[in-house]
């Protein structure tokens, strides 16, 4: 093996160093020249000292090796200062069983200095690492700190991606989440740091800074709507996991495609704009105009941006036929086409001017060096720009000349796509240079980004020989045809940390199962006599439509009574009453009720003293209310609820507002079956979200329970008690009222504390048929 | 007797026929014809009638109706005076008696039965009985009956019964086309043609939204008013603001989009 001799000058440190790993003493020279070149004689010293640590912590010579490589260069960031702090930090996880988790920390740790720039900043950093670390680090049975954290390593390898996108407030945030609910479970531990799990991506999502699409949907869909007169899926995209090759918006027939996070656009500092660009010269295409609006653009307004632009394309592109051009002539005929549209759609609005000018890169001429590498790009780029910008700087004569061209045919015209691509063409042919076919292609400040990708605007004769097929444009979707409802995701409140638990819960809705109508009318006939009761109170309760009201000023005719009196009062001398008239309003009754029932497999249970279960007692009060409710004419609708963990809460349609009480929904109660758990919060959300669309004075959600939300994957009894009352909260200012009636005899230690007062336990249940329509009637009395 | 005066329109308002509308009226009229209007607020169903009213110079008499409206509100009631009771006509009355054209704005905001009270004045019998007062008016041979009725807040409660709307003619009106609209704007408040048109540009972004938030897009009574604030000094944007985008919308994300579609036409 060929040794490597150390440089005479060096000696002193390779000894200090003390290092046997042939690999490092290949690099050790360079790397010891640059850190004599750039820190100071301490900093010198600490670099030896710390590599010297590195290199005999017996974890090979990786640490080493990269510490060496990238310490000189780090350290102009935060300063060598910073030094201790890593190096402590380094230290505990040498002292814990994490050893392994140092080489990716190290590796790691030049991108992040660079995302956080201070020492300060770092040092938050490391405490969230190191709170990772000491949290996820196991111990069984007492004996101390026996497995390394799963998740540590992942962490740090996500690190530079994590920090793109999240503060450091939001970082600590979805540590604790990852921290709190996978401490117990390895493998998903390591998922949720590698950012592989779903859960993991949305808290990310979550605690993102920018604007999110997700928040803005309403707001788009509206943008589209009033000003384009145009309506389409706005679909998210992901932008945080492809840091390589960055989507681009585009849109087919299922919807627009955009990214689902836009961070408000800075302008780059003007500092490169000045010095990198020529100044404008007078007189040269009458450059009047600021040259570059160096504002912010609010996210909001980047998909503003993207939405015009491909309202613009959809309003006026049309498709031409791609075959016979080459690739540059395809995609100077896009920036052509981008730049028509854009032009447009800006003479119909104007104002969309100013953002499209502080988000259209604005490349400087000299910029790209033609000998070495193309300029296509570049050059489309600066004509793009310069169509866009009256008062751009450039000089080129190629440039002018077809921005004179491009105005010419669009002068009170709206031109089409295929004299742009006519355009694009000449344009080619004239600008063409020899280095354009090289492969090295200037990039620089030549990406539009809120331009879609222009596959709307090309068709090809023939199919697919060149370039990629994009998801075939031309496929007819088959009519999908649906079975069942997709699943309707809720949150779910986590009590433990204040906060909610993002699309935690599916709820999968289904029609319930039909048995025989006529065991239902059995039901109420063996309740013959309670109905009679029943009906007497309902007759009580039936709206009297008009009602008189006395002694009013005004009014729609005179009450004579009142009348007379007062001109006896007025005759004799006295003061007269003048509240003469009277007028009549109409008292109606509007509320709408929802009546949830909980079909979670104690039911089956047979109740205390009775032969019967719960279950059919419940069917029986269930028929019962329902009867009455439909003779009073209040709109209703009952569901049924059971949960078997998270992934699967089955919400059963039983009666919808608009289905008349008949056989098909006495069908349905009839097979009325038990089985599974409780997971009440997000059955009670569901049904909140049909409750919410009746319109009625007052709302009433009637939930009918046997006892306490649990469900098989919830540990933390809590959890669902607590998530139940926040889903009361919700309720209530959705403006829903919301009653629990209890058959658990042992309800009071929890029910108070979801509904509050709200709740009423019927300890007999075998009274149940006839206590539930009473209830509904004094409730809504 | 009324003075039939106090009626009458004296100075011609200013109205811009969108179709045939005109003619067709006078033919109605000429028949006594009960006429409905119909169409979304604001878009000049009242000033039509207005209009004809002047034009064809019979006493105009309005009624805005409103839900605490009764039959009595119309057709006139006892009041007490020194002497006992007196009878005093409502504006119905008024009408039949005098020869006037009567006409009841947003007649759906009044009470079915309420409504009910014009029928027999809508047929061919063209009485109207008093019943409290034991006297039967049989109308004036000028006298027509106009209602107007805005289709757009159509719920189960706020329609005319079968009924009623098969007693009269009916006008489809609706916001005019962009070009008709900016003429509209510029002779009604003496705005230049290029402002009106980015009004009247404003105006169909929002109209664009009902359905989808907004109950009713911006009408054109309220584009005069912006209009009309712009020509007396206001800047364009903030008449825009305070005209158009806060009297139709509480909501925050339409606000935001409107205004920023005032933001895109006035660059």
């Amino acid at each position: 093996m060929e040794t490597v001799t150390i440089p005479a000058e060096l000696e002193a440190y390779w000894k200090q160093l003390d290092c046997g790993f042939p690999r490092v003493a290949e690099v050790f020279p360079d790397c010891m020249r640059e850190a004599l070149a750039s820190l100071s004689k301490q900093g010198v010293e600490d670099y030896i000292e710390n590599a010297r640590f590195l290199g005999k912590m017996g974890r090979g010579a990786e640490p080493i090796l990269i510490f060496l490589e990238e310490w000189p260069a780090v350290a102009r960031t935060p300063g060598e200062d910073a030094l201790p702090d890593i190096m402590e930090f380094i230290r505990k996880m040498w002292k814990s069983p994490n050893g392994k988790a140092i080489t990716p920390f190290l590796q790691s740790l030049p991108v992040t200095i660079r995302r956080l720039h201070t020492r300060e900043r770092l040092r938050d950093y490391l405490a969230i690492a190191l709170d990772l670390m000491e949290r996820t680090t196991s111990s069984i049975h007492g004996i101390h700190q026996t497995f390394p954290s799963p998740g540590l390593p992942e962490m740090f390898r996500q690190v530079p991606v994590l920090l793109g996108q999240l503060s450091l407030t939001g970082l600590k945030n979805w540590v604790d989440y990852g921290v709190r609910y996978y401490s117990g479970h390895p493998e998903r531990q390591i998922d949720y740091f590698g950012l592989q799990s779903a859960d993991s991506r949305a808290v990310l999502q979550r605690e993102r800074h920018g604007t999110l699409l997700a928040d803005n949907e309403r707001k788009l869909d509206m943008y589209l709507r009033g000003l384009w007169n145009e309506e389409d899926h706005l679909i998210p995209y992901s932008s945080a996991f492809d840091e390589l090759r960055q989507p681009v918006p585009y849109y087919d027939k299922l919807g627009i495609r955009l990214p689902d996070v836009y961070d408000d656009f800075i302008p780059s500092t003007p500092v490169s704009t000045t010095t990198v660009r020529p100044e404008p010269v007078e007189g040269l295409c009458g450059s009047t105009g600021s040259p570059r609006t160096d504002e912010r653009v609010l996210g909001i307004d980047r998909y503003r941006a993207v939405l015009a632009h491909v309202a613009a394309h959809r309003r006026w592109t049309t498709a031409i036929y791609a075959d016979n051009m080459s690739p540059f002539q395809r995609m100077a005929a896009e920036f052509f086409e981008d730049s028509r549209v854009e032009y447009l759609a800006m003479r119909e609005y104007p104002g969309l001017r100013h953002i499209f000018m502080a988000l259209h890169p604005a490349p400087a001429e000299d910029a790209c060096d033609v000998e070495h590498e193309s300029g296509v790009r570049h050059r489309l780029a600066m004509l793009s720009r310069a169509i866009l910008d009256p008062g751009h700087p450039y000089r080129s004569p190629h440039i002018i000349e077809f921005v004179q061209r491009f105005h010419a045919l669009l002068d009170n015209s709206e031109s089409g796509t295929q004299a742009m691509a006519d355009l694009a063409v000449a344009f080619i042919a004239k600008t063409r240079l020899k280095s354009d076919n090289f492969a090295n292609t200037h990039f620089k400040d030549t990406v539009v980004d809120y331009r879609d990708d222009n596959r709307q605007m090309w068709k090809f004769i023939e199919e697919g020989d060149e370039e990629e097929a994009f998801d075939e444009p031309r496929k007819i979707e088959p009519g999908e045809e649906l079975k069942g409802l997709p699943p309707r995701h809720y949150h779910e409140w986590d009590y433990l940390n204040q906060s909610y638990r993002p699309d935690w819960v599916s709820v999968y809705e289904s029609l319930h199962p039909s048995g025989n109508a006529s065991d239902i009318d059995k039901l109420l006939a063996k309740h013959a006599g309670l109905a009679k009761r029943l009906k007497k109170m309902l007759d009580l309760l039936k709206p009297q439509d008009k009602v008189r009201i006395r002694y009013q000023e005004e009014g729609s005719e005179l009450d004579l009574d009142v009348a007379l009196r007062s001109l006896i009062d007025y005759r004799s001398g006295a003061t007269p009453d003048p509240r003469i008239n009277m007028s009549h309003k109409t008292s109606g009754r509007n509320i709408a009720v929802m009546l949830l029932l909980d079909l979670s497999e104690s039911l089956n249970e047979k109740a205390a003293g009775s032969e019967q279960t719960v279950l059919e007692l419940s069917q029986e009060a269930v028929s019962l209310l329902g009867w009455a409710i439909e003779k009073l004419g209040d709109p209703f609708a009952i569901a049924g609820f059971h949960s078997n963990t998270r992934h699967d809460v089955r919400y059963l349609h039983i009666k919808g507002y608009s289905e008349q009480w008949g056989d098909e929904v006495k069908g349905r109660l009839a097979a009325m079956d038990a089985s599974y758990s409780t997971r009440m919060g997000a059955a009670m959300r569901h049904a909140a979200h049909y409750l919410e669309k009746q319109q009625a004075d007052k709302k009433l959600m009637l939930i009918l329970t046997d006892g306490e939300p649990a469900d098989i994957d919830s540990k933390d009894g809590r959890i669902l008690i607590e998530d139940a009352r926040q889903a009361v909260k919700e309720l209530d200012r959705q403006g829903i009222y919301t009653y629990c009636i209890n058959l658990d005899p042992k309800a009071d230690e929890y029910v108070a504390d979801i509904f509050g007062k709200q709740y009423t336990v019927i300890d007999n249940i075998q009274r149940l048929p006839e206590r539930l329509p009473q209830l509904f009637i004094s409730l809504t009395k | 007797m009324t003075n039939k005066d106090q009626y009458r329109i004296l100075k011609e308002p200013f109205y811009r026929a969108q179709s045939d509308e005109v003619a067709l009226y006078e033919a109605a009229y000429a028949a006594r014809l009960p006429v409905m209007v119909k169409g979304p607020t604001g878009c000049g169903k009242s000033r039509f009638i207005e209009y004809m009213a002047w034009k064809l110079d019979k006493p105009l008499i309005t009624v805005a109706c409103n839900e605490d409206m009764t039959a009595s509100d119309l057709v006139g009631r006892y009041l007490l005076d020194a002497s006992g009771t007196r009878w005093l006509d409502g504006p119905l009355t008024v009408a039949a008696r005098i020869g006037a054209i009567c006409y009841l704005d947003e007649i759906v905001e009044a009470r079915q039965d309420t409504t009910v009270v014009i029928h027999p004045l809508t047929d061919h019998r063209r009485t109207l009985p008093l019943d409290k007062k034991g006297e039967l008016v049989s109308a004036h041979p000028d006298f027509q009956m106009v209602i107007s009725y805005n289709p757009g807040y159509q719920s189960l409660l706020k329609d005319l019964k079968q009924s009623t709307k098969q007693r009269f003619t009916a006008f489809d009106f609706d916001y005019p086309e962009a070009g008709v609209e900016t003429e509209i704007l510029s002779k009604e408040t003496g705005i230049e043609a290029g402002l009106a048109a980015q009004l009247v540009k404003i105006g169909q972004a929002a109209r664009n939204l009902k359905g989808h938030g907004l109950d009713e897009g911006i009408s054109t009574r309220l584009l005069v008013y912006a209009a009309t604030l712009i020509k007396a000094g206001v800047a364009p944007r903030a008449a825009c603001r305070v005209a158009l985008v806060r009297p139709i919308t509480d909501d925050a994300d339409i606000r935001d989009t409107l205004d920023h579609a005032i933001d895109a036409v006035f660059a």
